[in-house]
Formats: structure tokens, sequence, C-alpha cells
């Protein structure tokens, strides 16, 4: 089957290279303390409420099964979600890419006259780069989720998919809020600061009159929207102002109401490592005299799902156990990955979006250790799939020809052979020889094994 | 607004990318609507004291909810007190707190629901913009686990679930209790 | 019992000790081993870096070269894996469908040394004496991979005169990973030092596990430092006396 033709995601989803980027980052010592920190304490929690379900394998395999029945019938469950959220009163649009939401969106908020907007978080929103296609118009757009604050006051990206000022510690917040907000009497403490963003934002949840947010969850059947959350930032964006516009990937959906008693399972537990997130809104349709708009985005999920091996990951319900999880994305964090997705789900989300060609390292920025798919709730088997992108992503020259010669060699044990004994003189090189590159990369961390004076066969032949 | 053909062109390519016809069967083997218990109400109030909310179990709810000059839903039972009166939300920030029922409370996870389409429970901005939620909870209305919360409520109602005071995990990943929601959530669970 | 050892490539051309120890360990335990004389790699380089297609002439070769035999040990968690869940997607993903039912049976047949020790043979005690403090690392595809889970920790605890010392963090990766920690060197060379200063803390002279891949990582980052830590696959700390 081939994939050509089928039109990819735009928008922020690419960056350096991997390798480049990640090095960067490595050299950030506060970085890699904060991130060791952060991760380290939700690993910690995750595991312990996951271990309180006795039957998480159950629902693990349902989220499973309940996203491909998602995936293999959207068709149908986007046009009755649809029809169900226009019957209820909301306008329902379609965009292709990330310039066709951004120009929905900019379209509705400025037809409302608004200067302003506040956003619930939402990853579909950083993907198509709602924020600067609505500064370009004139709008403001303003987070309210204390992370997206944040970064939005420290001029940064953000980094992770669910905290994305993960890489600050709380004095790096500190002085972010001094500069940004003029707070002069702040201190080092999580509730102090805490305290400061909603001093900050109280007069615009009360004065803004547009709302954007995401969704974590489009039930087909209802045509309801979720947002989970922890802060009540998403509450007062969903019910103060008067116009609201979710932006929803098309695989948010799920089928049914019901289908909720294992997302809301799943979710917070692998998210936050708590039992359940202090708040979550449900609404269907306009609510309490609203106006409603909800925008489903494509912008690369199709072409996502056009691959069996690969659409899997569009299971994903964004949960960052595996960004936790991973010691790749433990040390070099999530701006390496130069897209919104970054950790393991966006080594294999951002390439199949954009396409191969437009990030092809990421697939090798994994040491397939396995860790992202045990912990991921809706069971993607990222190491899998990551070997799968491997498979199509362009490869260097040199490489391509020691691999070739290196099949030549092992697919004939008269040939391994020869090679294996040749490669005994490399005893003459010593332990650290100078190498060429990517092998120079082995030996400047690394002391080489001194190749033995006889291979394992040949003292074989001999006994 | 839709560009021209958008739409279609979507769902053209949805169904170009099922070419292979996948399918998926689900099986539910996870724990389904449960058994009550007498274990439920216990558990509930262990988990809203693990998010810091305030518990008080009571078979006096009028006692218990005092005189404080709060307001409350208007379909709360008149002996609850409170002002009943239809507040802006400018006003709603000058009031000290709120008083509401809920439509089911969740064991396992200490989760309350309210149902913004009953009276008791009233508009989501009331129970939003004060900075104290009171929320009375009947003993009968707790339920062991999720699933028995989401079989017992309409989808297409407008609907709050709380679990806890207002929190943020944002610095450090160390939870925070009051950000933007009400800081002090007091459950007062009826046991009448 | 007659065994077929799959010596791996890199103990072949590398470690051969570690071949030598499975072999003195299968033969002490009273089992006759044989060494297929066709065999070469698994080919899980070349697929985990993006070339299956010129990995199916290594696992068609592998396929042949153990086509017969009753049973197949492996002193790798890894190898194992691959043997198990790569092989025959490869050769069905190049069209080979009778490849890939062949390479089902030989991957049915197939176990890593510690899983052959305790499930196959049901020996724990396989008689062996180290007098050393040694800590283990359960590499990656063993723990995730295989489901190896408790078998190698049970193995060296029933070992006479070993001081076995819990290594923190131990199912943390070691940042090997293959061509990762060429493509790239500067995440894995960070993940090591992490994995190293572990091992350093327990006071342990030597450091085991039951791949080589990852010990010749780890190793050489140890030997780079001089940190008097050894590392010594499992194989070898079971077949001492």
């Amino acid at each position: 089957m081939t994939f050509i033709g089928m039109p990819r995601g735009t928008g922020n989803l690419t960056g350096a290279p991997f390798p480049e980027a990640a090095s960067e980052a490595l050299d950030n010592a506060q970085l890699r303390r904060n991130l060791a920190k952060a991760t380290g304490t939700i690993r910690a929690k995750r595991a312990a409420v996951v271990d309180e379900l006795p039957d998480w394998a159950a629902l693990r395999a349902a989220g499973a099964a309940i996203k491909d029945d998602v995936l293999a019938n959207l068709d149908t469950y986007l046009l009755r979600f649809e029809a169900a959220l226009t019957e209820r009163g909301s306008t329902v649009h379609w965009a292709r890419d990330a310039e066709e939401a951004t120009r929905i969106v900019t379209e509705l908020v400025t037809a409302t006259g608004a200067r302003e907007v506040i956003k619930v978080k939402s990853m579909a929103t950083a993907e198509i780069g709602l924020n600067e296609a609505l500064a370009a118009a004139g709008v403001a757009a303003v987070e309210t989720d204390l992370a997206e604050l944040i970064v939005q006051l420290g001029h940064d990206r953000p980094s992770h998919i669910l905290v994305p000022a993960i890489h600050r510690n709380r004095a790096e917040i500190r002085e972010i809020f001094a500069e940004g907000m003029g707070a002069t009497d702040l201190t080092d403490d999580p509730r102090v600061l805490a305290e400061a963003a909603r001093a900050h934002l109280r007069r615009k949840f009360l004065t803004v009159d547009v709302a954007v947010s995401g969704a974590n969850f489009a039930i087909a059947e209802t045509g309801g929207l979720v947002v989970v959350e922890s802060e009540g930032n998403g509450r007062m964006c969903l019910t103060l102002p008067r116009t609201l516009i979710s932006v929803v990937g098309i695989e948010k959906i799920i089928p049914a109401w019901q289908d909720l008693e294992v997302f809301l399972q799943l979710l917070p537990r692998s998210s936050t490592g708590e039992r359940m997130n202090p708040y979550t809104s449900v609404w269907t349709g306009p609510t309490e005299g609203q106006t409603s708009h909800v925008v489903l985005v494509d912008n690369g999920r199709t072409a996502t799902l056009a691959d069996p091996d690969g659409r899997a990951a569009l299971r994903c319900i964004r949960c960052s156990a595996c960004l936790n999880s991973c010691p790749v994305y433990e040390r070099t964090g999530g701006h390496a990955y130069g897209s919104t997705y970054p950790g393991p789900i966006g080594a294999v989300l951002s390439p199949q979006l954009t396409g191969i060609d437009r990030n092809p390292t990421l697939p090798y920025a994994s040491s397939l250790c396995g860790v992202c798919y045990d912990v991921c709730p809706v069971a993607i088997d990222i190491p899998s799939m990551l070997v799968h992108l491997r498979g199509r992503a362009p490869k260097p020259r040199a490489e391509a020809a020691a691999m070739r010669a290196a099949a030549w060699a092992m697919s004939d044990h008269r040939r391994w052979r020869r090679l294996l004994r040749a490669g005994r003189l490399g005893r003459a090189l010593g332990r650290r020889p100078m190498l060429p590159p990517p092998l120079s990369a082995w030996t400047r961390a690394r002391d080489l094994p001194e190749p033995p004076r006889q291979t394992f066969r040949d003292w074989w032949d001999t006994r | 607004m839709t560009e021209p053909g958008a739409r279609a062109a979507i769902l053209a390519r949805v169904r170009s990318a099922l070419r292979d016809r996948p399918s998926a069967t689900v099986a539910r083997d996870y724990r389904r609507a449960g058994t009550r218990g007498r274990g439920d109400l216990d558990r509930f109030a262990e988990m809203l004291r693990d998010y810091r909310a305030l518990v008080r179990i009571t078979d006096d709810v009028p006692a218990a909810i005092g005189d404080r000059g709060f307001i409350a839903a208007p379909g709360c039972p008149p002996e609850w007190g409170g002002d009943r009166r239809q507040h802006t939300v400018a006003e709603l920030d000058r009031v000290d707190g709120v008083i509401t029922a809920c439509a089911v409370a969740i064991a396992d996870t200490g989760t309350i629901v309210l149902d913004h389409d009953a009276p008791d429970q009233g508009a989501r901005a009331l129970t939003l913009v004060p900075d104290h939620h009171i929320v009375v909870v009947r003993a009968d209305q707790i339920v062991p686990g999720v699933p028995d919360a989401v079989a017992a409520l309409a989808g297409v109602r407008t609907q709050t679930w709380i679990s806890g005071p207002s929190a943020t995990s944002d610095i450090e990943l160390e939870r925070v209790e009051g950000v933007h929601g009400p800081r002090t959530l007091e459950v007062i669970i009826d046991i009448r | 019992m007659r065994v077929a050892l799959f010596v791996t490539c890199l103990v072949d051309g590398l470690f051969p000790d570690v071949g030598k120890a499975t072999v003195t360990l299968l033969e002490r335990l009273g089992h006759e081993v044989v060494v297929p004389p066709r065999q070469t790699c698994c080919g899980q380089m070349h697929i985990n870096t993006g070339y299956a297609a010129q990995a199916a002439p290594i696992v068609a070769n592998h396929v042949e070269a153990f086509a017969d035999a009753d049973v197949v040990v492996v002193p790798s968690g890894s190898c194992a894996g691959s043997i198990r869940h790569q092989h025959a997607e490869v050769a069905r993903e190049h069209g080979r469908p009778g490849l890939a039912d062949a390479a089902t049976a030989v991957a049915a047949r197939t176990y890593e040394l510690s899983e052959f020790l305790v499930d196959v043979l049901g020996v724990t005690d396989v008689g062996a004496y180290f007098p050393h403090r040694v800590t283990y690392h359960p590499t990656c595809h063993s723990l995730r991979v295989l489901g190896v889970g408790e078998r190698p920790l049970r193995l060296l605890r029933a070992v006479r005169g070993i001081d076995l010392v819990e290594l923190p963090g131990a199912e943390t990766c070691c940042g090997f990973g293959g061509t990762f920690a060429l493509k790239n060197a500067d995440t894995s060379t960070a993940m090591l030092a992490d994995k190293m200063s572990a091992v350093t803390t327990t006071g342990a002279k030597v450091l085991t596990a039951g791949d080589s891949s990852c010990l010749m990582h780890i190793g050489g980052g140890l030997a780079r430092l001089r940190s008097g830590v050894r590392t010594l696959h499992l194989a070898e700390i079971l077949a001492a006396t």
C-alpha cells in the first residue's frame, strides 16, 4: 500500500534534528535536575494509583479497543458527532490543515469584535499555531493554564504535553512571574506562585468574552465534549465567555457516553497520578446561552490513519505517561523533539503527521527500552512503531552502504567468519583508537572491548 | 467557516485511509457497575480527605450548614437556607460561598458530579466563581466506582465532575490546592 | 538434552568467553551442546535501525541454521527477543510467508539462557561458586520484551559465596540501544553516566547482565572511568566454580 498523496500536517510539528537539539539540552544541568525531579515524582505517583486498580489491564485493553473501533469507523463516528452537535445548536467546522483551522478560528473571533481571547490548555491549538495566527490578526490569546502561563510569560516554548513548563523550577517561575506580572512580593513557594496566577487571571476570566478550548474527548453519540483539568481555569473559560470555540482533532472521538467509564479511569491515573483530576467538564452544544463552535481538524491525522502499522498512534489520549517514564525524555526534555508533541508519543506521532521526510530523526530518538509501551494506558506499541518508521526514514548514504555490507557478510557464515578473523586485527588499535565518525561517538565516552585472540567459533572448532 | 470541500475532502481521506477495512471488537472485561457496600461511604470520605476537602458526616444537614451568609442553588431544600436570588458573575465574585446538592458521588475516586440542568445544583458559574463550595451528598448517592456513576448519569446533561478543591501540579509536579476554582470544597454527607 | 547454542554475533566476535561459559554451564548440567555452523547474527541491528529489507537474508540464514534444532539457547535477551518478536514479521513484510512460518517455529523453540535454565530445565541452583560482590542490571529487552522477570536473580541468589546487592534504578535503560549509542551519542552517554553512578554506589566489584551488548556499553564506560568494576555476563558467573 502506498501513502503518497495523502496530505500531511502543517504547523508546529518540526524542529532541529533531534541529536543536535538534544546535545544542547544535555548541556543544561539545571534543566536535567528539574526534569529528573519532576518526572521521578510523577512516575512514583502514577505507579501507586495504577496498582490500586485490580482491573487495570482490562481497562487498558478496553481503552485500546474502543479507540481502534473509533479509528476503524472514523467517518461514521465523525458524521454522528456532527449531527448530534448540530442538532443541539453548535456550528461544526472542518479544517484540512493548520492554516484552515487557524483561519476559521481567527474569523470567528474577529467576527465577535473581541481583541482578546482566553484559552484552555490545548495541544491541538498549539499544534496548529493558533496563538501566532491570532496575534497576526491583532487578537491576544491569553493562556490560562498555570504552566502555559509560565511558558507564555517567559516567552518560552512548551516542553511537555501535560505540564508545558516542566523544565522550569520554582525559582525560575518566581522570576518569570515577577517580570511578567510586575509582582514584587513573590516567594518560591508553589502556593504563593499559584495564588499569583489566580490574582493575575481573575479579571480576564470575568471580562473576556471569547474562549478557545480543545477537548479531551468528543462523544459521537451525544455531541458532548469533555475537558479534563485541575485548576478550574478550564471551567472558567468554558463557562463565562459568551462565545466558545473548541478545536478538536478528529481522533478525539469516542463512540458513546458509556465509554467515558474507561477513559476517566485511565487518563487521570496515567497523567497526574491522581485517582481523579479535580475538574472534568462535560457539555453538549451551546450551554447557558453561549454560542458554540467546534472545529474538527485533520492536519495529517488521515495520513497517519492510512498506515496500518502506524495508525495506533492516534489512540493517544495525551496523558504524558510515556514522557514521564522515558529515559531519553528525562534527559533531553521536550524542546529537543522540536514538535508540539514531544517524548516517545511525539517521536511516533510527529513524523506521521508531517511525513517522515520532515521529521527524519525523531524515530531514532529512543533506545527502544520499551518502558513507554508498558505505561501507555491505551497500549500503543511505541517501540515497534518506532522501528517501523525507521524503515521509512531517509538514510545517510554511508550508513546505508555499511549496513548493506554488514548484511552481506551476516547472511553467510563463511563470509561472516572471514570478517570476524579480520576483526581480530583490531587488537592493534588498542582500546581508545581514533575512529572515524560515527564510530568516534562510541570512543568519546567508552573504551572499546579488546578483540579476542580467538573467536568463539574458532575456539569451538578446536575442541 | 469551513472552506468549501473541506468536509467532503476529510471524509474522503478517512475512507481512503481505511481501505484495508480494519475492525475492532471491544471486550469490557473490567469491573463494570459494582455492588454497593458499607465501605463506600468511608472510602468516599477518605478519598476526599486525601484531596484536602473538608468532610462532615451528619444526620442534620441544616445544622452542619449553619448560617454563613452563603448563596444556594435555587432548587435546594428550603431548610438548607442561603440566598436563592439570581446573581451576575460580578456578584458571584463577591459572595463568600455557595451551597448545592449533587447528582452522584464516587467512592473509589472521591468524586462529586454536579448536573447543571438540575435546579438544586445550579448553573455552572454558581459553583465556580465563589471561593467556598458546600456540596451536600446524600449517602444513597454514593456509588462505588466510575462505571456506576457513568451509568447513573445522562450523557446529554451539562456536568462538572469535582474531585477535591481546585489544584495544580504545574510547579515541579507538586500538588498545590487552590488556583482558580473554589479553594475550599466542603462536603456534607447526609446519613439521615 | 541436545541444546543448539546460538552464540550471537557479538559474543562470537568480541566476547567468546561468554560463549565458552554457556557451553561449560550447559555441559555441567548434563546436556549436549551443539553449535550449528551456519549461524551468524539475528539481524536485530539491521531491523532496529530501519533496514529490515537487508535483515531478511540474515533472518533466512538464521532460520536455516537452526531449522533442525530441538531447542535453541541464546545468552542474550535482546537477540532472543528479536527472534521471537521480529523474525516472522520481517519475513512476512518481505513477501516470504514460508520463511515466516519457519521463523515462528524456530522462535517457539528458542530460549534466552535464564528462561532455559529456570523454565525448561527447572533449575535455579546451577552449582556455581562466585565469592564476590555483584550487582545485576536487568537489560530492557530481557525485562520488557521477553519478560524474564526474577529468573536471573533467582539463579544468582543460588550462587554460593556471592554477595548480591541491589542496583538502584535497576530497570532504567543504560542508554545502549544498538545504533542509538552512535546516532544519539550524547543522550546515550548521559544515560550511561547515570547507570554508572548507580553501579558504583552499590560498591559491587562486578556488574552482571544477560546481554553482552549492554555490558559492552556500560563496561566501556566503567573502564574509561577506571572505576574498578568489571562486567561479566550472567553465564560467566553461573559457570564459575
